[in-house]
Parts: structure tokens; C-alpha cells; sequence
């Protein structure tokens, strides 16, 4: 019991640094992406290619002043972006990112808790961030927040109705609401992932469209469109408040791309079994990283370059080398594998970014009851059929 | 003795339940309403769960605290409704009012007492009939009419929502 708490306490803390550091590193990867995108370099001049941003950033909105409008509804005004960023980190705790592993003789999942319910309590947190967002926009007294505030309420619960549908043909094949049951379900290979075992390529693609508007991305962003709306819903808060409210999407944009990994890409399942060299593939993605980064160090193109280059390839043959160690792979590789098809994700959010221009708001509306949501249901419709039929 | 967690638990969210039930009609501001509402949903939820209903408390949380109060928090905001004046009580309030309060919540406590006398007490993992699989067997084969009719009353209720929104746009 001491060790379950014990051990329990240590994967809280390791999860939520971790979970902490990506959000402040995936704004920095989001900006570099965007900006090689537009031809332009991005963040350049804080640490070696910007590396060090993220922390400037934090230290920046840490000690801006941090300003209460005399205009607000105080408690509500407080409440909201807590709120908000509470709801966001909690989906975490039910996403498992590896099998069950063994540290020092001691058995554990790589996951803070398995609720049987899983599927449903994510659920349940996203839309209870809704009102975090609401709540912002009509605290503030200010007609754009609460423009902001009302269009992303209406667009989150719409919105919500495709994503559950598309979110429940995956589970009929499935069979459990456990999120590391649905993974089991999806063990072995690339061919037995619901997207391509199950034929779900219809509700993947409603999901993840869904999971756009539920994040308020480009071209979904309607709540923050700065051009109509000032800065939508957070335009009257500063500093930390601020800084909240972007950690809440950025952690909500972590959590649906998780989501979509393990309903529909299989989890922590390497696309192709160990036997036919999948434990590999890590260390040979690290490894050529390194060597073309020790190229271009050793063919400067710019002056600098040539003390940064060779640092990075070494640490990527570093990394490559640790991925061949045999004692460390039973944990290592499905996480490599977790955290890849993650990012994959991750980084359509941000290419779509870069590409998309935005929808007027009379499309957001009419595309997702006219379309998405009929969709979402003839999929589901005919999954069932199917799972019926067959079993 | 020692109290047992779950009954803390239950005392707590009970009482969370009812200072916000309360505090739904104390409020003079409509938000302010709604969000008590909210509470009230939440800690019914935590109930549920304490009585290992896990299925019924996810529903709860997503359906009425999640999707409903959503809804009713964004009617109250696209109206701008401000906050309620206050107006005097009338004199047969103010001489009948708790009296008759009284009467009825004693009314209900006496018919749960005769209807539900105490068997034994619900303690922490007594029931273990919540999962989702088991209300889905449930629904589909014990309670296959009422869900069938519930579900026809709620398409009746869509398509009358259209019906009187037409209406209105002629």
C-alpha cells in the first residue's frame, strides 16, 4: 500500500513535469514550424536556435503586471482561468503512455490511474472546459470577450456531437471505455489498429476535425479571431491569467491528439512487430538525425553552426545508442512509439495552422450539423451494423 | 469508532450538494444561478460514484453539468440577462411561507421513512452493478420500453423545438 502511494506520487510528479516542459517546448515547436512554413527562421536570438524562448516566455509572463480591470465580475473574473487550465490537465492523468513495466521488482502501469471509465472522463473534462472559456468571456464586462466567450461555447458544445459519435465507433470494436484495454485490443501490428483492423478511417478523420474546433484551432479559432474580435475571450487578462488560458488550449491540443492515438493508431503498438526489425527503427531515426546534423556542422553554412551542429548530432547518436540498450527498450520503445504518432499528430495541428485560412462563422455552424454530424452517424450506424453481423 | 472515509465523503458532497441547491434560488444574478446548478451536478456526480455507479456519474458530469448547464449558461449570456430586483414578500408569504415548508419536507421525510425503511446501510463497494456494460443490459433488455419511449418523447421534443422556431421566423 506505502509503495503504491510512494510510486503512484513519483509517476504524478514525472507526468506533470514532463506534461509542464512540453507546453512550453511545443509553443516553441509551433512557432519554428510556422515560421519555416512562411520561409522565414522563427524564434532565432534567445539560446541556440531559439531554444532557450520558452523559458524567456515564462520568466516574461511570470513578472508582467499582472492587471485586474475595475469593470469585471471579480469572482467569476478569478475562477475562469483556473478553471480552465484545472479542466485541461486533468484528462492526463487517465492517458496511458506504455504497457505495464517493471522498476526495481515493482510492477506498474505507465499511466497515473486506469479508470474503467477513461473514454468518459475525458469527456467529461473537456466539456466541463467549456466553462472556463465562458465564464472568461462574460466576466470580463467587455463586448468582445463576451462575443469571443459565446462563440466558443456554441462552436464546443456542436462540436462535441461529432467527436462523441466518431469516439464511439472505435469503442464498439473495442468493445471497453478502458483506455488500456482499447490498446490491447490493438496489440501487434499496424494491421489490427481500429483505423485500419476496424475500417474507422471515416470517424478518424471526423475526430480529428472535431478535435480542431474543440481546441479553438486554425481554421476553427472563431473565439479568438483577432481581426473581428480583438483577442476573443481572454482580450482583459494578463499575465499569468493569460499565460493559463494558453496552457489550457496547448494541453487540450496534447490530450485530443493522445486521444486520437490510442482510439484509432493503436497506442504505444509499434506499427510493425519486434521481429521484423521494429525495435530498430528508433535508434536508426536518432542515428542518421545525428549524422546529418554532424554534416552540416562540419559544412557550415553559417558561423555558428559549426559549434551547434556537432553538438546536436552527438546528442542524437547519443539517444540512438540508449535506444539499443536491451534493458532499457521494454519501456523506451513504446513510449518512442507513444510520443511519435503524438507528435504526428501535433504537428498536422500545426501545418494546418500554417496553411488553412479561417471559416466564417455561419460555415463553422452549417459544416458540423449538416455535415460532420450526419456523418459521424451513418459511420457509427454501419459500424454497428458490422460488429453485429460479424460476431 | 473510527468514521469510515466514504461516509466523510458523502457528508461533504451532501452538503455541497445542498448549500449549492440553495444558493440556485438565493442568487439574484441568472450566472450565478446556473453555476450553483452546476455544483449541485458535480456533487451528485461525486455521489454516484461513491456508490459505485461510475457509468451514472460520468453521465451526469457530461450530460447535465457538461452539455445542459452549457446551454443554459449560454441562453443566459446571449440574452444579457441582468440581475433580479427584489421585490417585498406578500403578506400570505411571509405567514405561510415556512410553515408550509415545514409541513412538506417533514411530509417527504415521513413517506421515505414508511416506503424505504432502513434495510442495512450502503457502504464503500457494496454495489458493483454500475459499470457501463451492466446498465447497457440493462437498458436494452429489463428497461427496453421506458428507453424506447424516452427516446421517441425526445424526438417529439426536437421536432417541436423546429416547429416553433419556424414560427417564429415567418
Amino acid at each position: 500500500m506505502d509503495a503504491f502511494i510512494v510510486i503512484t506520487l513519483i509517476k504524478a510528479l514525472v507526468v506533470f513535469a514532463v506534461l509542464m516542459t512540453t507546453l512550453a517546448y511545443l509553443q516553441w515547436v509551433e512557432r519554428k514550424v510556422i515560421a519555416h512554413i512562411q520561409v522565414r527562421p522563427g524564434p532565432y536570438r534567445v539560446g541556440p536556435h531559439g531554444l532557450l524562448q520558452p523559458l524567456a516566455d515564462v520568466i516574461k509572463l511570470i513578472t508582467k503586471e499582472d492587471l485586474i480591470p475595475p469593470y469585471v465580475n471579480k469572482p467569476l473574473y478569478l475562477v475562469a482561468p483556473f478553471l480552465a487550465i484545472t479542466m485541461a490537465l486533468l484528462s492526463i492523468s487517465v492517458i496511458p503512455f506504455g504497457p505495464v513495466i517493471e522498476v526495481f521488482g515493482y510492477k506498474t502501469a505507465m499511466q497515473l490511474t486506469d479508470l474503467n471509465i477513461g473514454v468518459l472522463f475525458i469527456l467529461a473534462a473537456s466539456s466541463m472546459g467549456v466553462y472556463g472559456i465562458a465564464l472568461a468571456g462574460w466576466s470580463s464586462n467587455n463586448k468582445y470577450a463576451l462575443l469571443g466567450g459565446l462563440r466558443s461555447s456554441a462552436q464546443m458544445i456542436s462540436y462535441e456531437l461529432p467527436m462523441s459519435l466518431a469516439i464511439a465507433a472505435p469503442l464498439l470494436i473495442s468493445n471497453t471505455l478502458s483506455l488500456r484495454e482499447l490498446v490491447q485490443r490493438q496489440d501487434g501490428s499496424m494491421l489490427n489498429w481500429n483505423l485500419v483492423h476496424g475500417g474507422q478511417i471515416v470517424s478518424f478523420l471526423v475526430f480529428i476535425v472535431a478535435a480542431f474546433a474543440e481546441t479553438n484551432r486554425v481554421p476553427f479559432d472563431l473565439p479568438e479571431a483577432e481581426n473581428e474580435l480583438v483577442a476573443g475571450f481572454h482580450t482583459e487578462y494578463s499575465s499569468m491569467k493569460f499565460a493559463s488560458f494558453f496552457m489550457a488550449e496547448y494541453a487540450n491540443m496534447i490530450t485530443v491528439s493522445c486521444m486520437a492515438v490510442l482510439l484509432f493508431l493503436g497506442g504505444w503498438v509499434a506499427p510493425w512487430p519486434a521481429k521484423y526489425g521494429s525495435s530498430l527503427a528508433p535508434s536508426l531515426i536518432f542515428g542518421s538525425a545525428g549524422l546529418v546534423a554532424l554534416y552540416h556542422g562540419a559544412n557550415a553554412a553559417r558561423k555558428r553552426d559549426k559549434y551547434t551542429f556537432p553538438v546536436f548530432g552527438v546528442v542524437f547518436l547519443g539517444i540512438a545508442g540508449i535506444f539499443l540498450l536491451p534493458m532499457v527498450q521494454s519501456w523506451l520503445l513504446p513510449l518512442f512509439w507513444f510520443c511519435a504518432k503524438t507528435g504526428l499528430i501535433l504537428f498536422a495541428f500545426m501545418w494546418v495552422r500554417g496553411t488553412l485560412p479561417r471559416f466564417r462563422y455561419d460555415q463553422l455552424m452549417a459544416f458540423t450539423w449538416k455535415f460532420l454530424f450526419p456523418v459521424a452517424m451513418l459511420n457509427l450506424l454501419v459500424t454497428g451494423l458490422v460488429v453485429a453481423w460479424v460476431s | 469508532m473510527p468514521i469510515a472515509p466514504d461516509v466523510i465523503l458523502f457528508v461533504v458532497f451532501a452538503l455541497i450538494a445542498v448549500v449549492s441547491a440553495i444558493n440556485v434560488v438565493v442568487q439574484s444574478h441568472p450566472i450565478s444561478s446556473a453555476l450553483s446548478l452546476v455544483g449541485v451536478m458535480g456533487s451528485l456526480a461525486v455521489l454516484y460514484l461513491l456508490l459505485g455507479a461510475e457509468f451514472i456519474a460520468a453521465a451526469q458530469v457530461i450530460v447535465y453539468a457538461g452539455a445542459v448547464m452549457v446551454l443554459f449558461v449560454f441562453v443566459i449570456m446571449l440574452l444579457n440577462a441582468g440581475a433580479e430586483v427584489k421585490k417585498g414578500r406578500s403578506f400570505m408569504v411571509q405567514l405561510l411561507g415556512v410553515p408550509l415548508l415545514v409541513a412538506l419536507l417533514g411530509l417527504v421525510t415521513y413517506f421515505v421513512q414508511r416506503i424505504y425503511s432502513p434495510r442495512e446501510s450502503v457502504h464503500f463497494g457494496g454495489f458493483t452493478g454500475g459499470s457501463a456494460q451492466d446498465i447497457g443490459h440493462a437498458l436494452f433488455t429489463a428497461y427496453l420500453l421506458p428507453f424506447e419511449v424516452t427516446s421517441v418523447l425526445i424526438l417529439i421534443a426536437i421536432v417541436g423545438a423546429v416547429v416553433l422556431a419556424r414560427k417564429e421566423m415567418d
